[in-house]
C-alpha cells in the first residue's frame, strides 16, 4: 500500500480576538495587546455602586482627565501578567545572589556600628512610604478606567510592596528585628518624618485616580527614590564603606528607573490629548512636587547632612526635566 | 562594482525564522528597516528575502517589545540564512558584498 504525505496549509479564520481587532485591525497582535485591549468591562453592569452615588461601577468620570480612548495610555514596557512576573522573578534571583554574596562574606558586619545604625534610621521608615505607594496604586487601579492604565498600576502596587519587603529584609540583615519596630516608631513620632507622613496620609484620600498617579508616582517617588537610593545609598554610603547596602537594595533604583518609563509615557500621552488635560496635569504636578520636596527636606538632612540641599536640588532639577519632556508646563 | 541597472539580476540574501510569538517582533523589525524585504509565510516558517543586504537592528526590536534585547537571542528561532554574516551588539546584517 502506498501512502502519500502532503503538507496542507490551513489559514486561520481570524488572526486575533474581535475585541483586539476592533483596535488594531485583524492582524496578529502581541500578547501584551491581547491581554489588554478590550479587557475593560464597559457595559451590562447590573447594579450601580451604592457607595458612590452618580457613578457606574467602572466610570471614566472619576477623573477630571478626559481621554478619547483610554487604551491610548500604553505601557512602553509592554507588561502583562506573565512578562511582568518573569521580569520580577529574574530580578529576585539577582537579589538572592546579592544577599548570598553579602552574607557569605559578612559584608554587613564589616560596616561600622554607627554607619549601620544610620542606614536603618534613614531607610527603615521608608517601608511605610512604600506601603502608602502600594495602597495608592491599588486605588488608581480600582478607580481608574481602561486596562492599559489600570493593569500596570496594579503591578506597580505589588512592586511597591516588594520595595517594602526588601527594606524589611535589609533591616533584618543589618540589625536585630527591633530595628523594624524602631523604624515604625520614628515614622510615627520623630519630627523629621512628620511632613512626609502627612504627605503620604493626605494622598491616601485623593479620589481622582490620575491626580493620585501624579501625586504618588511622579511627584513623590520621582524625588524620593533618586534622592535616597541614588544620592544617599549609591554615592554617599559607598565612600563610607556601605557598598553592601547598595547591593542589598539594588532592586529598588533599578525598578524606579524602569517604571519611570511607564509613568512618563502615561503623562505624555494624557497631556498631548488636549489643552484641558495638560493644564490639569501641570497644575497637579507643580502643586505636589513643591509639597513633596518640602516633605523630603528634613529626610535629606537626616541622610546627607550638609550635602542635603545640593542633593535635593539636583533630583528636583532632574524631575523637572522629566516632566518637561513629558509635555507638562513646568 | 559597476552601477546596477534593472536588467541585471540582483543577488538576494535571505533569513528564515520559526513562525512564533518570539520571532514576530524580529520579523516586524526586519520589514520596517529593509524597504525591499519581502516575507513569505509557509506553515511554521517565515522566510524573508531581500536584495543585496538585509539588516536587523537591536534598537528596532526593543522598540517593538519594550524590553531589552540581545541580538544573539534571534539564534533561538533562527532556521536558516544565506549571505555573509556581519554581527555586532547593535546590528546583525547579511550581504554578499565584500
Amino acid at each position: 500500500m502506498n501512502i502519500e504525505l502532503q503538507a496542507r496549509e490551513i489559514q486561520p479564520q481570524r488572526q486575533t480576538f474581535a475585541r483586539v481587532a476592533a483596535h488594531t485591525g485583524d492582524k496578529p497582535a502581541s500578547r501584551y495587546l491581547e491581554a489588554m485591549l478590550g479587557a475593560q468591562p464597559a457595559e451590562h453592569f447590573h447594579y450601580k455602586p451604592t457607595w458612590e452615588q452618580g457613578f457606574e461601577l467602572y466610570d471614566k468620570r472619576r477623573t477630571a482627565i478626559v481621554m478619547n480612548d483610554w487604551y491610548a495610555l500604553r505601557d512602553p514596557r509592554q507588561f502583562y501578567y506573565a512578562s511582568w512576573t518573569m521580569a520580577r522573578a529574574r530580578q529576585q534571583d539577582a537579589m538572592e545572589a546579592n544577599y548570598q554574596f553579602v552574607e557569605s562574606r559578612q559584608l554587613a558586619q564589616k560596616m561600622s556600628d554607627a554607619l549601620r545604625a544610620q542606614v536603618c534610621t534613614v531607610l527603615l521608615p521608608l517601608r511605610h512610604v512604600a506601603f502608602g505607594g502600594n495602597m495608592n496604586n491599588c486605588q488608581i487601579c480600582s478607580r481608574g478606567y481602561g486596562t492599559a492604565f489600570t493593569a500596570p498600576a496594579m503591578f506597580h502596587a505589588m512592586d511597591q510592596l516588594g520595595v517594602a519587603q526588601y527594606l524589611t529584609r535589609l533591616g533584618l540583615t543589618l540589625e536585630e528585628p527591633g530595628a523594624l519596630e524602631a523604624g515604625r516608631n520614628d515614622w510615627l513620632q520623630v519630627k523629621a518624618w512628620q511632613p512626609l507622613r502627612q504627605y503620604v496620609e493626605d494622598s491616601l484620600v485623593v479620589l481622582d485616580p490620575v491626580e493620585l498617579f501624579i501625586a504618588q508616582n511622579l511627584a513623590l517617588d520621582g524625588l524620593l527614590y533618586p534622592l535616597l537610593f541614588t544620592q544617599y545609598v549609591d554615592d554617599h554610603l559607598a565612600v563610607k564603606g556601605g557598598t553592601a547596602v547598595a547591593m542589598l537594595t539594588n532592586f529598588i533604583p533599578e525598578w524606579h528607573t524602569e517604571s519611570a518609563r511607564w509613568i512618563d509615557a502615561v503623562v505624555k500621552v494624557a497631556a498631548a490629548e488636549s489643552e484641558h488635560n495638560r493644564t490639569l496635569l501641570s497644575g497637579w504636578y507643580s502643586r505636589y512636587v513643591e509639597r513633596a520636596a518640602s516633605a523630603l527636606a528634613p529626610i535629606a538632612a537626616l541622610a546627607l547632612g550638609d550635602d542635603a540641599e545640593r542633593a535635593l536640588a539636583d533630583v528636583k532639577t532632574a524631575l523637572e526635566a522629566r516632566a518637561r519632556k513629558a509635555g507638562l508646563d513646568v | 562594482m559597476t552601477a546596477q541597472n534593472s536588467t541585471q539580476p540582483r543577488s538576494k540574501v535571505f533569513i528564515a525564522f520559526q513562525d512564533n510569538e518570539e520571532s514576530r517582533p524580529v520579523i516586524e523589525a526586519v520589514l520596517a528597516d529593509n524597504a525591499e524585504a519581502t516575507a513569505a509565510y509557509t506553515p511554521g516558517l517565515v522566510k524573508i528575502d531581500c536584495p543585496e543586504r538585509l539588516v536587523i537592528r537591536r534598537e528596532r526590536i526593543e522598540e517593538n517589545t519594550g524590553q531589552p534585547y540581545n541580538l544573539q537571542q534571534l539564534q533561538i528561532n533562527l532556521v536558516t540564512l544565506s549571505g555573509h554574516v556581519d554581527e555586532d551588539d547593535d546590528e546583525f546584517s547579511l550581504s554578499w558584498g565584500r
